[in-house]
């Protein structure tokens, strides 16, 4: 086998950014659509880390250097950010109609 | 099989093996500690990438902070038929259509470009000389010139201890901090030039930084204020909706 390279963290990337578009789209419950939005983040995330990583490529001054752990790190706080947020307006959701069904979020339907 | 590749198969196969099981599963709490694992997973695949940092922070920040986040909004809302929550059969279908279109055109695209693999890039050539980068070359012979000084001030030192009973010298003092100031950014860890990026000075790019930003070497630095106040605001925001309300009519 050859030796581990970017494309191996792409194609793990890849599959977990899948899953998590799968999960957005079948999930009923609003919270399972959280947990895909969080596995697309990080799926993501690893192709930035990869791509930014000196052991990983044949020619890694054309990578993106320290500049993609910069980004990771930024996605990892946003993505935490927008946690909070989610999950406060699904509690605020199941409050005012006693369900976390994202199917019956529907009084904007005209 | 190299221990790399071993410890790279074994992260990824669970990673994704528990990413899978989180779409899955229909059970809302399994789906919550599926997702903790295939992230922990991860954080192992940053460190064998050599982003420790960034690892670290994916440990303590995401499974620590968010997932916990998530898990307690599981408590407060599984009750009863929110627990376990069926997908109909044609999102079924209609998802597995969206995720292999996905992955047919992510997977061989990602093998299609030659940077990204790490195949030598010729035959002949040694494979770690290929890997080593030209930027960190140069700073490692900085290293071995700054190493040659070192010895010739022990030298310089051991003739004085031995002739004269002169004191240290003040140029071997200088040339000791000159010594650690330029060690610090040659260390294979990234939290001290990460640290340093953020608050404004580029430590890893000191040999190519472009002239008109010379003074100021264009770190993260008004990005992390910028987070910084939007990560604020969001939390503010979050008390403000999640806190409990009183129904005036009910």
């Amino acid at each position: 086998m050859e030796p581990i390279g970017v494309s191996h963290f792409m194609v793990v990337g890849a599959i977990m950014f899948a899953s998590g578009v799968v999960c957005m789209a079948t999930k009923r419950n609003a919270l399972g659509v959280l947990m895909g939005i969080e596995l697309v983040l990080n799926g993501a995330n690893v192709n930035f880390v990869a791509m930014s990583s000196e052991f990983l490529s044949s020619n890694s001054s054309r990578g993106l250097g320290l500049d993609g752990q910069f980004i990771a790190l930024f996605v990892i706080v946003l993505a935490a950010a927008e946690a909070a947020v989610a999950l406060a307006i699904t509690l605020n959701f199941y409050n005012n109609h006693s369900t976390v069904d994202v199917d019956r979020a529907d009084e904007l339907k005209g | 099989m190299s221990w790399q590749t071993f410890l790279f198969l074994l992260y990824s196969a669970v990673a994704c093996g528990f990413a899978l099981l989180v779409v899955l599963s229909s059970n809302v709490v399994r789906m919550a500690f599926y997702l903790v694992v295939s992230l922990g997973a991860t954080a192992g695949r940053f460190f064998l990438a050599g982003a420790d940092f960034v690892g670290a922070m994916q440990l303590m920040i995401y499974v620590g902070g968010t997932l916990v986040l998530l898990v307690f909004g599981v408590m407060l809302t599984a009750q009863g038929p929110f627990v376990s929550m069926k997908t109909r059969g044609g999102d079924w279908i209609l998802a597995a259509l969206l995720a292999g279109s996905l992955l047919a055109f992510l997977a061989p695209a990602a093998f299609s470009v030659r940077d990204w693999t790490n195949a030598p890039e010729h035959a002949g050539e040694e494979h770690h000389a290929s890997a080593a980068p030209q930027k960190s070359g140069a700073r490692f012979q900085l290293t071995a010139s700054i190493k040659d000084e070192a010895t010739d001030d022990s030298k310089d030192e051991a003739a004085d201890t031995a002739g004269m009973e002169d004191a240290e010298t003040p140029e071997s003092k200088d040339a000791e901090v000159e010594q650690v100031a330029a060690a610090t950014p040659v260390q294979k860890d990234t939290a001290t030039r990460l640290g340093m990026g953020l608050l404004g000075a580029r430590v890893d790019q000191l040999e190519d930084r472009p002239e008109e930003l010379k003074r100021g070497m264009s770190g993260y630095l008004l990005p992390f204020e910028i987070v910084s106040v939007h990560l604020l605001v969001v939390l503010v925001g979050a008390a403000y909706l999640a806190r409990t309300k009183r129904r005036a009519t009910s």
